[in-house]
């Protein structure tokens, strides 16, 4: 019985290979009819859109800068989900953590790189945490909602931001609202850059040096909630704070340690943005991509590993969507829109549609696999 | 399959047809065969008892005949038809009605809301709530089924709770009705209430299947009674044909010893001492009174009372979980309360362990491992890291929730399984097992047997005993009454939060710790 024993209700492979590659192909289909309602050929769209996303280094370059911002949020999203949170203002406290990130960049530029760089990602991470800690200790220590209250900050944050960049922080002489830009050596190295230096070229994309950030977070996320005392005590507040209590664990001081590490995860945007792709802050730069990070963290089942595979996917789809637009006219920017909201809809919100069937179908493998032993 | 010694075989020798009849009822859950081809009988007018270890299969059958699961295989009739049960709704469409383990009921709507919920006449609730009024009188005059149709069900206390589930299914005229594990979360009091509206039922005609682990309800109430083991139909009884000593050995399938030789002991030095405490709930109510006692090594006491009257918030008090608001606490003769801090964990360092009444909700994380489950409380441990000191060490923490886990002989043996898979019985010895093997001095122990099979009570009773001959404090709260006796050296008896008499526990007996509890006072009472 020990290793056989039913451990859940689904085999791993079908929880997740088999259940979110249904779903996708669900969405695309649901997506391939709407592209033939509008009167083009799902198919050729279907090609630009893959083509787009990983047929060239340009195309695969977007796909991995996509895909980091989508790392950061979905970390991020999964961190305060495993002490049962819902951070829905990763989208402001991305925002807010890039003030960090600039705030070092512009005034404190004259330091060498090695001190300015490492502050400058310090900086967005403090900001960002705290952003979010706000919250966190409003939910710990006064019971208001996070969901509420993480959605009015980053309406708080749209606000802040939009002030200080028009009337602070604001390059004099010129009218979009952006600061100038940063100086050369406090700004992360781009990839194509970077690669050069050790004798590989490659295509100038805004993908940098910011995904070994991301692949360094996946890596701390993983063996910060499974493998240490403290992610064990944040799961145990996420999954049961009455267990949590009995334990000795104080479910407030959780709920505030994951906000902080939440927002220090997202933090992570800014400086792919900022830091690394933009050089200069500029408004509204973070594009709701913490809010389609949250798609991100549900498709990856909350976990790091399915994060990274989710991540990849959802920087396909934005890069393949804009070649998409780029190619067939007829499908407007709002119409992949449309695509992605799509893959969101069946992956994320309806992600266990096919789970009672695929139990059933579970059931009947091993019934059928247990009964010619019995026979024998 | 069954053993069957009733006097009329299954095939019914009277005219009238049985209220209920499976035949061959067959569920599997993936690898687990819940129910094996299982027949019954339910003759109408009769209290029919199924009884059974947690894990036998008898809620699985009930919530087939429920219609919350569906039978791979095998038949249902109702009144010698042949009937498809797949939702509740067709279940009570055949006159059959349940009341749950856990009452499925509103809160904050009244007696009347919760009764006419799910079966108003029309859109306008007045006319539904007029005739609710006039039939619920009815049925209550008629069944002994009193409760005030106004009052607010989250105020009523929990065997009201329970009339107002049994209304509900009256209300909706059935006729059949299954009681899982009804007595559960009662006083004695309440369950004799339950069992006087019970045999009143009867006598009106109707048919009660009552699902239950403890044999004296079943001698007591039922005329029939089957008993289910490992997902199998194992013997069908008429009660009064029957003993408790023989329907517990087809229950585990093996005698049973009910009760342990206790070795006489002297008590060793005071352990716990505990005086004029008082402890307040999350909504500032007062629910332990100035309380004063002591527990010392070698013996234990036992706090008996009706479920409510202060004990949780006791046994809160004392684990660290809940700041009393006054008095003090102290271990060793080291005062711990008052003090700035005041958290289980400091407790468990002053050597105090705590096995919470609430398993599932309290004692364990069901979404975790039982591995994972081993190290709760305990994950500051330098003993479970790494030599670095950041990272958990998971093959130690395995290897200690084996070893544990087979010292308490936890079945089945796998530290990587999911804690909500285990039976009750296992859940407990998990718990037990995580807070016994730290070798504690004291030892807070609530309901450690509640919904817990028979096998696992005898075990668990056995490891308590061995732990207060070794010379350790054990304080021990239960709400059963056979547990107090069974245990206890010393009584207590708690009521409205205070504890209103002490009983040297070979001077208690059932009718004198009963009058303590209703909170007729010592001098009274003697």
């Amino acid at each position: 019985m020990s290793k056989n024993a039913p451990s859940g209700p689904l085999p791993r492979w079908m929880e997740l290979g088999l259940l979110p590659l249904l779903n996708l192909l669900l969405a695309l289909v649901v997506s391939g009819l709407v592209i033939v309602a509008i009167g083009e050929n799902p198919f050729d769209a279907l090609v630009s859109l893959v083509q787009g996303a990983v047929g060239s280094e340009e195309g695969i370059g977007y796909t991995l800068y996509y895909a980091t911002d989508m790392i950061f949020v979905g970390l991020a999203v999964a961190m305060a989900f495993h002490c049962g949170m819902f951070n829905i203002g990763c989208e402001g406290q991305a925002y807010v953590a890039g003030l960090g990130v600039a705030l070092v960049c512009l005034y404190l530029d004259f330091l060498p790189w090695f001190i300015v760089v490492p502050i400058a990602m310090i900086g967005g991470i403090v900001f960002g945490a705290l952003w979010a800690a706000i919250p966190g200790w409003l939910q710990a220590r006064r019971g208001s909602h996070i969901v509420i209250t993480t959605i009015m900050f980053n309406f708080i944050s749209y606000a802040m931001m939009n002030y200080l960049l028009v009337h602070v922080l604001i390059k004099r002489g010129q009218m979009s609202p952006e600061s100038r830009t940063f100086a050369p050596h406090t700004a992360l190295p781009m990839m194509d850059s970077a690669l050069g230096a050790i004798g590989i070229h490659i295509t100038e994309t805004p993908l940098n040096t910011s995904i070994f950030w991301a692949i360094a977070c996946l890596v701390f996320v993983w063996l910060f909630l499974w493998h240490t005392r403290w992610g064990y005590a944040i799961r145990v507040v996420g999954t049961n704070p009455k267990a949590a209590v009995y334990g000795g664990i104080e479910p407030g001081r959780q709920i505030i340690i994951a906000m902080i590490l939440s927002g220090a995860l997202v933090s992570g945007v800014a400086i792919n943005e900022v830091m690394g792709a933009q050089q200069k802050l500029q408004i509204g730069f973070t594009e709701g991509y913490g809010f389609t990070g949250i798609a991100v963290a549900l498709m990856g089942r909350n976990h790091p590993f399915g994060i990274l595979l989710a991540s990849l996917l959802f920087g396909a789809l934005i890069q393949g969507g804009g070649a998409l637009s780029f190619d067939m006219p007829n499908i407007s920017r709002e119409m992949v829109w449309v695509i992605q909201g799509l893959v969101i809809l069946f992956t994320g919100a309806l992600e266990s549609m096919f789970r009672p069937a695929l139990t059933r179908f579970a059931a009947s493998l091993k019934a059928r696999a247990t009964e010619p032993a019995k026979a024998a | 399959m069954a053993d069957n010694t009733m006097g009329t075989s299954p095939a019914h020798s009277s005219g009238t047809p049985p209220a209920i009849e499976l035949r061959g009822i067959d569920k599997r859950f993936g690898a687990v065969h819940a129910n094996k081809s299982i027949d019954l009988v339910v003759e109408r007018g009769h209290i029919h008892g199924i009884v059974g270890e947690n894990g036998a299969g008898k809620s699985t059958l009930m919530s087939i005949l429920y219609g919350f699961y569906e039978a791979d295989a095998g038949e249902i009739l109702v009144n010698g038809e042949a009937v498809r049960i797949t939702e509740s709704r067709d279940a009570i469409r055949h006159g059959i009605g349940m009341v749950h383990q856990h009452f499925m009921l509103v809160d904050v709507f009244t007696v009347i809301e919760n009764v006419i919920l799910g079966a108003e006449d029309g859109p306008l609730l007045r006319e539904s709530v007029a005739r609710a009024r006039r039939s619920l009188k009815e049925l209550a005059e008629k069944y002994h089924l009193e409760v005030d149709p106004d009052a607010v069900v989250g105020q009523l206390p929990v065997g009201a709770q329970q009339r107002v589930e049994i209304l509900k299914a009256l209300y909706r005229s059935a006729e059949i009705l299954i009681l899982d594990e009804p007595t559960g979360v009662l006083t004695p009091q309440e369950a004799d209430h339950l069992f006087r509206v019970l045999a009143r039922l009867r006598d009106e005609g109707k048919t009660i299947i009552l699902i239950t682990h403890k044999l004296r309800e079943i001698m007591a109430i039922t005329d029939r009674v089957s008993v289910m083991r490992q997902g199998q139909m194992v013997a069908h009884r008429v009660t009064k044909e029957t003993s408790p000593a023989e329907l517990g050995e087809l229950m585990v399938g093996r005698k049973i010893v009910t009760q342990i030789s206790r070795a006489n002991k002297a008590p060793g030095e005071t352990r716990l001492t505990v005086e004029k405490l008082q402890v307040r709930d999350p909504n500032g109510v007062e629910r332990v009174k100035g309380v004063s006692f002591s527990v010392r090594g070698g013996e234990i006491v036992g706090i008996a009372g009706v479920s409510g009257n202060g004990q949780t918030e006791l046994l809160e008090a004392l684990s660290g979980i809940r700041r009393p608001s006054n008095g003090t606490i102290a271990v060793s003769g080291q005062t711990i309360f008052p003090a700035a801090q005041y958290a289980p964990h400091i407790l468990a360092h002053h050597k105090v362990r705590h096995v919470p009444e609430d398993r599932q909700r309290m004692g364990l994380v069901t979404a975790f491992t039982a591995t994972e489950c081993m190290m709760l409380g305990d994950e500051d441990d330098p003993a479970y890291h790494q030599k670095n000191g950041i990272l958990i060490d998971w093959q130690k923490v395995a290897k200690d929730a084996a070893t544990k886990m087979s010292a308490f002989d936890v079945r089945p043996m796998a530290p990587g399984l999911k804690t909500a898979n285990f039976s009750g019985g296992n859940q407990q010895k998990i718990i037990l097992a995580r807070e016994m093997e730290r070798n504690p001095d004291v030892l807070l122990v609530g309901q450690p047997t509640r919904g817990v099979d028979i096998g696992a009570i005898e075990f668990i009773h056995r490891r308590l005993l061995a732990m207060r001959d070794l010379g350790k404090a054990i304080l021990l709260v239960s709400v059963e009454l056979d547990e107090i006796f069974a245990l206890s050296d010393r009584i207590l008896v708690m009521f409205d939060g205070h504890i209103v008499g002490e009983v040297p526990a070979a001077e208690a007996n059932e009718k004198k710790l009963g009058l303590l509890m209703a909170g007729v006072t010592q001098d009274a009472a003697e």
